[in-house]
């Protein structure tokens, strides 16, 4: 499934727009960025409260599909500012991880 | 081998919302050069470990890089406070981290474990109170 009908699927707030067409094959979840860099597999919707700019720099070096910021946390201006140099996509939902991951894996099965 | 392509960086201590253009970089580099993306990633996310490290724990230094067809060699230098005891700091989750980068999302501890599971070979050299150097090789395919 792609990034854009995976996020229509979930009603997702879209807050930067990347590579829509991109393959979502894994979720994960996570907001130390070592931990997040180290496991979290390519082509990952990656869900996590982490808003800030090296958030961005995480998301292209694990090379995760996209970004989704649960519970509303808040996307800094400059981290919004690379995420569309770098065309990280970037989605935010008040729902939290759980509930969103289970929708998540209803959907990848 | 003389077909190395060299690269060099200063890596600023003050600011680390701006480490990470070293590894940057280098990937769009390794890119352009066509290496494999496993390799890519690999060397990438060891560097930009290495450069938060750098930033967090020391006052910045610099980084070389050596691009070969068959390896990535990198050298990360800095002049910061040295490594009290390695092994420990090689463990997942040891971090001595100020609670001000922790709010950020640094300061998991593993960091170094990363960048030991991201390369062939990882060398630490530090001295207190004199400086860390740390030896990246990145093997391709
Ligand atoms: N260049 C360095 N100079 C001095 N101390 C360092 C350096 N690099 C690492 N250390 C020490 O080693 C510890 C472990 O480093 P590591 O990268 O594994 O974790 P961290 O940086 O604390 O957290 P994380 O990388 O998960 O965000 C650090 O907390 C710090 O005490
Ligand atoms: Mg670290």
């Amino acid at each position: 499934m792609n990034v854009q009908t995976l996020a229509e699927k979930l009603n997702l707030t879209l807050l930067v727009e990347g590579d829509l067409e991109r393959d979502v094959t894994d979720c994960y979840i996570g907001d130390l960025l070592s931990w997040v860099m180290g496991r979290a597999p390519e082509d990952s919707v990656w869900l996590t409260v982490m808003g800030n700019i090296n958030s961005i720099a995480v998301a292209t070096l694990a090379d995760v599909s996209c970004i989704v910021l649960v519970e509303n946390a808040a996307l800094d201006a400059e981290a919004k500012a690379k995420a569309e140099m770098h065309g990280v996509t970037i989605y935010q939902t008040e729902e939290n991880s759980y509930s969103l991951a289970v929708k998540i894996n209803e959907l990848l099965l | 081998m003389s077909n190395a392509i060299h690269l060099h960086y200063d890596v600023s201590g003050e600011d680390f919302t701006r480490a990470g253009e070293a590894s940057g970089s280098v990937k769009k580099r390794l890119k352009s050069l066509g290496y494999n993306s496993d390799a890519i990633r690999r060397v990438a996310i060891a560097m930009y470990e290495a450069e938060i490290n750098m930033v967090i724990h020391a006052e910045g230094g610099f980084c070389d890089v050596d691009i070969y067809p068959d390896k990535v060699e990198v050298l990360l230098s800095d002049k910061g406070p040295g490594i009290p005891d390695v092994e420990k700091a090689m463990q997942e989750g040891f971090s001595t981290a100020p609670d001000n980068v922790r709010t950020l999302g640094f300061g998991a501890g593993m960091g170094l474990p990363n960048i030991k599971k991201y390369t062939d070979e990882m060398r630490i050299e530090t001295t207190l109170g004199v400086g860390t150097n740390l030896y990246l090789t990145v093997n391709v395919k």
